[in-house]
């Protein structure tokens, strides 16, 4: 159809779901690879000398308030074809890390990496140690009180920051953009199709998208309030 | 059957240095809040570590710092029954009790077994939060004994408890201590519980081990100034040696004759408040004091005395002496060089 852009818009009108459900896919792969990296890196680091811990602390939290421009970019230093990491790949698998839909998930899980540390360094901190030491004299294996001790204690603060986690995943533009770019049915993304339309003026169209994207965050967030009060109720 | 320990600990304020043996008996690790006890019993367990000293648990080496060995606590087999009990909040009572019997034949058995020799049957399902602090307590103790550690310690069981409920546990563990064969450490800063549960005694003061006693023999002739204020007594004072036997003890004010020939090493003068007698008027080893307070309770008195010198003196006594004392009155005090108790640092 001439003057229409293409990929904006199909022939039949019909709402081109791609970008929902490569925002979901997105938010879901990191979030599940943040599930068991922040995890980790708060049992280990909580365990730290306090310098060590400090230290850690302050980069590992850098990426919550660095713009996610900045945090795009040094990415894309590191994975972008000619450079170190990303020109290895290429040249070994044949494979380019950045401009497709999985290159989002480099930027989502830095993005997303703070906020699933720090809330689970919270909860691991407030645990009462003396279960675990409990167990240790009954011969538990260290692993047996992490998985049964520990995080069922913690449960309900590391589900509230898994679930804000894939919130923010949800809600990633600045960082994203830069790595995945924006091609329509290939790496669009609810927040860079937002934009595109707004661009090109669809306001219409861009309307339903944000009212997509504000349902289905409150919903999230409904879920982590839900959470995080039923945790202060059982600790209580 | 025996636990040797022989280790030492930088802890900022103080250092650990704790010395001790024990076997069957029951021994009490006694002494005021912060001074180490609950430490000492970490380092036993193996969930901390002390900077140097040996551990030995029935001929097996748990710690030796020249040998470089450290066991993890799983290897231990030394049973510890923390002061708020850490029973696993996320588990039924069943599933606590089952998780020290884990690995064992017959392991179901086992846990119903412990479960109804310490009266918790029917309570299986329960939650922790929905227990007494007296079925925690016992929840706890089925746990560790059902794992059939070689050792026990035990962390002021009693603290977290009420005074009137403490009588009847206090007898139930009595009952499930003596049909435990292997040492045990009970740690406490209470005489009560120390005099009706243990056999053994050793003070630690500041850190540092006294030598274990009899508990009988160090409540009655305590020999250091620890020993005497941990057994009740609190009429301690400083003494300066004036030879031939005769003391000045500094912060009552007073000059006492101790009828010994020397009084080399000693550096404290202790008396328990049931030996100081009201005396008809001065003479050896009697002194005036102001009657400063009186404490009534329901079948004696405490009588608070200012000495010349100042400091405080606590005597006990019934009703029978005679006629009334009021506050302000001044007493003529007297105490037998047989009630001496001579004390070191």
């Amino acid at each position: 159809m001439p003057g229409v852009l293409p990929g904006t818009l199909l022939e039949d009108k019909a709402l081109d779901w791609f970008p929902l459900w490569n925002s979901l896919r997105i938010a879901g792969i990191s979030t599940v690879i943040i599930f068991f990296v922040g995890i980790f890196a708060a049992y280990y680091i909580a365990k730290a000398p306090r310098a060590v811990k400090g230290v850690l602390d302050v980069i590992l939290t850098l990426p919550l308030v660095l713009p996610p421009t900045v945090v795009g970019y040094l990415i894309l230093r590191a994975l972008g074809p000619k450079r170190l990491v990303g020109s290895w790949f290429l040249t070994v698998f044949g494979l380019k890390l950045t401009m497709t839909w999985w290159s989002a998930i480099f930027a989502t899980v830095v993005v997303i990496f703070p906020l699933m540390y720090r809330t689970a360094r919270g909860a691991f901190e407030a645990f009462d140690e003396t279960l675990a030491y409990s167990g240790q004299t009954l011969g538990l294996s260290n692993s047996y009180i992490f998985w049964r001790i520990r995080m069922p204690y913690c449960r309900q603060g590391i589900l509230a920051g898994t679930v804000l986690a894939f919130a923010r995943a949800l809600g990633e533009y600045g960082a994203t953009s830069m790595v995945a770019g924006y091609t329509p049915g290939r790496t669009a993304t609810i927040s860079t199709t937002v934009y595109q339309l707004w661009r090109t003026n669809e306001d219409a169209l861009a309307f339903k998208w944000v009212l997509l994207n504000v349902a289905i965050s409150a919903v999230v967030l409904l879920a982590v309030n839900m959470l995080e009060r039923r945790s202060h109720r059982q600790k209580a | 059957m025996s636990l040797f320990v022989d280790i030492e600990k930088d802890l900022g304020r103080f250092r650990l240095d704790v010395d001790f043996e024990t076997d069957g008996a029951v021994l009490a690790l006694l002494g005021s809040s912060g001074c180490g006890k609950s430490m000492t019993l970490k380092c036993i367990a193996g969930i901390e570590k002390p900077d140097a000293g040996k551990i030995v648990l029935n001929g097996r080496t748990l710690f030796d710092s020249e040998k470089r060995i450290n066991l993890p606590p799983q290897k231990r087999k030394v049973g510890y029954l923390f002061q708020q009990y850490a029973l696993f909040p996320n588990m039924t009572v069943y599933q606590n009790v089952y998780a020290g019997a884990r690995g064992k034949p017959d392991a179901d058995k086992r846990v119903r077994e412990r479960l109804q020799s310490l009266h918790l049957s029917g309570l299986e399902d329960k939650h922790p939060s929905q227990l007494s602090g007296g079925q925690q307590q016992r929840v706890a103790l089925a746990r560790i004994l059902v794992n059939e550690p070689e050792a026990l310690l035990l962390d002021e069981p009693f603290s977290a408890l009420d005074s009137f409920l403490r009588w009847e546990l206090e007898l139930e563990l009595a009952d499930t201590l003596s049909r435990f064969s292997g040492p045990v450490v009970f740690v406490s800063h209470s005489r009560e519980e120390v005099y009706s549960l243990c056999e053994d005694v050793c003070v630690l003061s500041s850190g540092r081990s006294q030598g274990r006693h009899k508990v009988k023999t160090l409540f009655s002739r305590p020999h250091t100034r620890a020993a005497c204020l941990l057994s009740g007594c609190k009429n301690i004072t400083a003494i300066r040696d004036l030879g031939s036997g005769r003391l000045a003890a500094e912060d009552w004010g007073v000059e006492l004759s101790t009828g010994r020939k020397s009084l080399a090493g000693y550096d404290g003068l202790g008396v328990k408040s049931r030996h100081l007698r009201i005396a008809e008027g001065p003479g050896e080893n009697t002194f005036p004091c102001a009657v400063a307070r009186l404490v009534e309770d329901e079948r004696r008195y405490t009588v608070v005395l200012r000495t010349p010198g100042g400091a405080i003196l606590n005597m006990t006594t019934d009703f029978s002496h005679g006629s009334p004392l009021s506050v302000g009155q001044t007493l003529f005090i007297h105490i037998d060089p047989s009630n001496f108790l001579m004390l070191t640092e």
